[in-house]
C-alpha cells in the first residue's frame, strides 16, 4: 500500500525562491510551493513562481521535467487524470484555484488551453468557436454568437482564411489552421489567461511563425503561458522564462538574462545543448 | 590456438531422388491440408445449411405467406403474426435495452473517479480533514460499485438464455406482473401473465450486455483531447457528454444496438414462458397481449404439426424469414462500423 505520510516528508531541498524583481509588474498567477503526484511519484517539488499579467511566460526544460503537469495545472487539467494529487497553492488574482470550494468550470472559463496538438470539435468552422460560448450561456442571441465569433477568428487572424466556409467542417483545415482555429476557440469565452501547450510542435515554420506572430499580438489582452520544446522559440516569444528541471525550477528570469547571462550552471549546460 | 581449415568436401549431396522429393512434400502437405479441411469443413457446414434452407424455402416465399395468419392447424397459411410479433418485440427490446445499457456505460466511463482500489484506499486514508477523508471513502465505494457492475454485466453475458426465460417468468410475469394485478386490479389476472411487455423485458436482461460493452467501447474511443478541449472552454462533465462524447459515440452506440437485436431476434428461449403464444386469432395491441414469435414458431412447426409432410415447406419459408430478419441487421450494424471507421481515419 501506498504510504502518503512518508512521501510528504521527503522533501529534499528548500523550494529555491525566484529572486527576480517582479514586483515592478502585476502578478496574475503565483504558484506558491506547489507539489504535484501521479499516484505516489512526485513530478513537481514545491515549485514557486509568479506569473506576470500581460506578459509571455515561457516554460523550458527537457521532457519530463515537469512543465506540462505546471502548466496543466493552473487551470486545474490535470484533475481529469486519475491518482493525481496536488500540495501548495496556486492564486489567480489572489484567490486559490485549489480551495476545495473553488467551481473548476469557473476557473477553466477564466483560465483558456490550447493543447499540443490541434483538436477541434468535429463540427463546422462556426460551430467549434461558438461551443464554448454556448456551453457558458455568454451570448443572448444569433446575432451576438455571430458577431463574437467573427471577433475571435479575426482575433485569432483566421477570419480571411475561413469567412466564405465557415459552415464546412473544421477537419478540412491545414494543421496550422486547425491550431489558430483552437485558439480562436479559446479566446471566444474571453479568458483572461491563456495557457499554450507547445502549440507549434506539429506545425511546419510558416505556420510555426503565424502562430509565434498571434502570440506576440494577444499578449496586449490576456497574460500567455507557453510551454515549448524549442528554446530559439522561447527567445523569440517570451518575456519571461521559467527553466524547470527534474520537477524543480532552476531558475526563472527576463528571457532576455536567462538566454544570456544565465545564474545557474544547470541553466547554462541545457541552454548550450550539453543534456536535454 | 589455430582453427582447423573447413574441408570442401560435402557431408551429403543436395541431389534427392525423386520418390525422397514425393515423400517430404507429403509429410509437409499433409498437416497443412488437414487443417484447410478443419476449416473447410465449417464453411460447408454454413454452405449446406444456408443452401437448403434457400433452395426449399425460397419457394415457399409469396406475398400471401408474408401477410396472411396460418390457417388448418398450421398446414396451411403465413407467418404474419409472428413477423408482426417479432418486430414488436424487438422493438420494446430495444426502448428498454438501449436506455439502461447506455446509462450504465455512461456511469461506468465517465463517472467513476479513477480505478486504483489500492490508491484510492490509501489517499482516502492519509486525508487530515474529515471532509476529504469522507469524499475519499465515497471514492472507494463508488470504485467498488463500478468493478461490481463489470463483474455483473460480465456474468450476465454468460446465463444461458434458458435461464434468463424462467427468471422472466418468476420475477417479471409472478412477481411484478403479480403484484400489480393484486395492487390496482384487485388479483384479476390482467398483468400476471405471459405477455409481450414481459417477454420484452426478459430479453432486454438477456441483451444489455451488448449494449453495455460496445457503448463502453465506443466512449473509450473518442479521443481524450476532445474531452480536454470541451473542459477547457468551462464546459461542464455533463455539457461535455452530451455536446461532445455521445454524438462521436452516437455510431458505436447504434451498432451495439443493431447487434442486440439482431441477438435479442434469434432467441426463443427467453420469450418462451414469458410471452410467445402458439397461436393468436389477433395481433397483440396492448403491452399484456400475447404475441406470436419467429423463433417459436419454428419450433412449434417442427414438433407440434398435426402433418408433417404439410408443414415442411412452411417450416422452410419461416426459417429463411428468420433468418434473413437477422442477417440484414448484421449487415446494417457492419455497415454503419465500417463508415464510422472510415470517418474516423479520414480525421487522424
Amino acid at each position: 500500500m501506498v504510504k502518503f505520510d512518508t512521501i510528504r516528508e521527503t522533501t529534499r531541498e528548500p523550494a529555491r525562491a525566484p529572486d527576480l524583481q517582479t514586483t515592478s509588474l502585476p502578478v496574475k498567477v503565483q504558484v506558491e510551493r506547489f507539489s504535484f503526484y501521479y499516484g505516489a511519484v512526485r513530478v513537481l517539488h514545491e515549485i514557486t513562481l509568479s506569473f506576470p499579467r500581460n506578459q509571455v511566460t515561457a516554460l523550458i526544460g527537457p521532457s519530463g521535467c515537469g512543465k506540462t503537469t505546471l502548466l496543466r495545472a493552473i487551470n486545474r487539467m490535470n484533475d481529469l487524470i486519475p491518482d493525481t494529487r496536488a500540495e501548495g497553492r496556486i492564486l489567480l488574482d489572489g484567490e486559490n484555484i485549489y480551495d476545495p470550494q473553488v467551481d473548476v468550470v469557473r476557473l477553466r472559463r477564466r483560465v483558456g488551453m490550447v493543447f499540443q496538438r490541434s483538436n477541434p470539435f468535429p463540427k463546422t468552422i462556426f460551430e467549434n468557436v461558438a461551443y464554448g460560448l454556448r456551453v457558458n450561456g455568454l451570448v443572448r442571441n444569433r446575432r451576438e454568437l455571430q458577431e463574437r465569433v467573427e471577433e475571435s477568428l479575426r482575433q485569432a487572424a483566421l477570419w480571411d482564411e475561413v469567412k466564405d466556409r465557415l459552415h464546412e467542417s473544421a477537419l478540412a483545415l491545414s494543421g496550422g489552421q486547425q491550431q489558430r482555429l483552437c485558439i480562436a476557440r479559446a479566446l471566444a469565452v474571453r479568458p483572461e489567461v491563456l495557457l499554450l501547450d507547445e502549440p507549434a510542435s506539429a506545425l511546419d515554420p510558416i505556420a510555426t511563425e503565424k502562430i509565434e506572430e498571434l502570440i506576440a499580438e494577444l499578449k496586449r489582452h490576456y497574460t500567455i503561458i507557453i510551454v515549448t520544446h524549442n528554446m530559439q522559440q522561447a527567445a523569440r516569444v517570451s518575456d519571461y522564462t521559467a527553466f524547470l528541471w527534474m520537477g524543480h525550477l532552476v531558475e526563472f528570469n527576463q528571457t532576455e538574462k536567462l538566454f544570456t547571462v544565465p545564474r545557474e550552471k544547470l541553466t547554462e549546460d541545457y541552454l548550450t545543448g550539453r543534456f536535454g | 590456438m589455430t582453427v582447423a581449415p573447413r574441408t570442401e568436401s560435402p557431408s551429403a549431396s543436395l541431389i534427392a531422388s525423386r520418390w525422397e522429393i514425393f515423400w517430404e512434400r507429403f509429410r509437409e502437405q499433409v498437416p497443412i491440408g488437414l487443417l484447410a479441411l478443419a476449416s473447410s469443413l465449417i464453411v460447408a457446414m454454413l454452405g449446406i445449411i444456408l443452401g437448403n434452407i434457400a433452395w426449399n424455402g425460397i419457394g415457399q416465399l409469396s406475398w400471401e405467406f408474408l401477410t396472411t395468419a396460418p390457417r388448418a392447424g398450421m398446414t396451411e397459411g403465413g407467418i404474419f403474426p409472428a413477423i408482426f410479433g417479432t418486430v414488436a418485440l424487438v422493438i420494446l427490446m430495444t426502448i428498454a435495452a438501449v436506455p439502461i445499457g447506455v446509462a450504465t456505460a455512461v456511469y461506468l466511463r465517465e463517472f467513476v473517479p479513477g480505478s486504483n482500489l489500492a490508491y484510492a484506499w490509501a489517499r482516502a486514508r492519509a486525508a487530515r480533514r474529515w471532509r476529504e477523508r469522507l469524499i475519499g471513502f465515497g471514492h472507494v465505494v463508488e470504485i467498488l460499485f463500478a468493478r461490481a457492475t463489470r463483474a455483473a454485466v460480465n456474468n450476465l453475458a454468460g446465463v444461458p438464455s434458458i435461464v434468463f426465460g424462467l427468471f422472466g417468468l418468476g420475477f417479471f410475469v409472478q412477481f411484478i406482473g403479480g403484484s400489480i394485478d393484486r395492487l390496482f386490479y384487485g388479483g384479476e389476472l390482467t398483468y400476471g401473465q405471459p405477455a409481450i411487455l414481459w417477454a420484452a423485458l426478459t430479453l432486454a436482461l438477456l441483451t444489455l450486455p451488448v449494449v453495455i460493452v460496445s457503448t463502453d467501447e465506443a466512449l473509450r474511443a473518442v479521443p481524450r483531447e476532445l474531452r480536454e478541449a470541451s473542459l477547457a472552454l468551462g464546459a461542464t462533465r455533463w455539457q461535455t457528454i452530451w455536446h461532445i462524447v455521445l454524438p462521436e459515440a452516437l455510431p458505436g452506440i447504434l451498432t451495439g444496438a443493431i447487434l442486440a437485436v439482431s441477438r435479442g431476434a434469434g432467441e426463443v428461449a427467453p420469450v418462451l414462458f414469458t410471452g410467445a403464444a402458439y397461436f393468436l386469432p389477433y395481433l397483440p395491441s396492448r403491452l399484456n397481449d400475447q404475441f406470436m414469435e419467429l423463433g417459436y414458431h419454428v419450433f412449434i412447426l417442427s414438433t407440434q404439426s398435426p402433418d408433417v409432410e404439410k408443414t415442411k415447406p412452411l417450416l422452410y419459408g419461416t426459417v429463411l424469414v428468420l433468418l434473413a430478419l437477422t442477417f440484414a441487421l448484421n449487415a446494417v450494424g457492419v455497415l454503419i462500423r465500417t463508415r464510422v471507421r472510415r470517418r474516423l481515419r479520414a480525421r487522424s
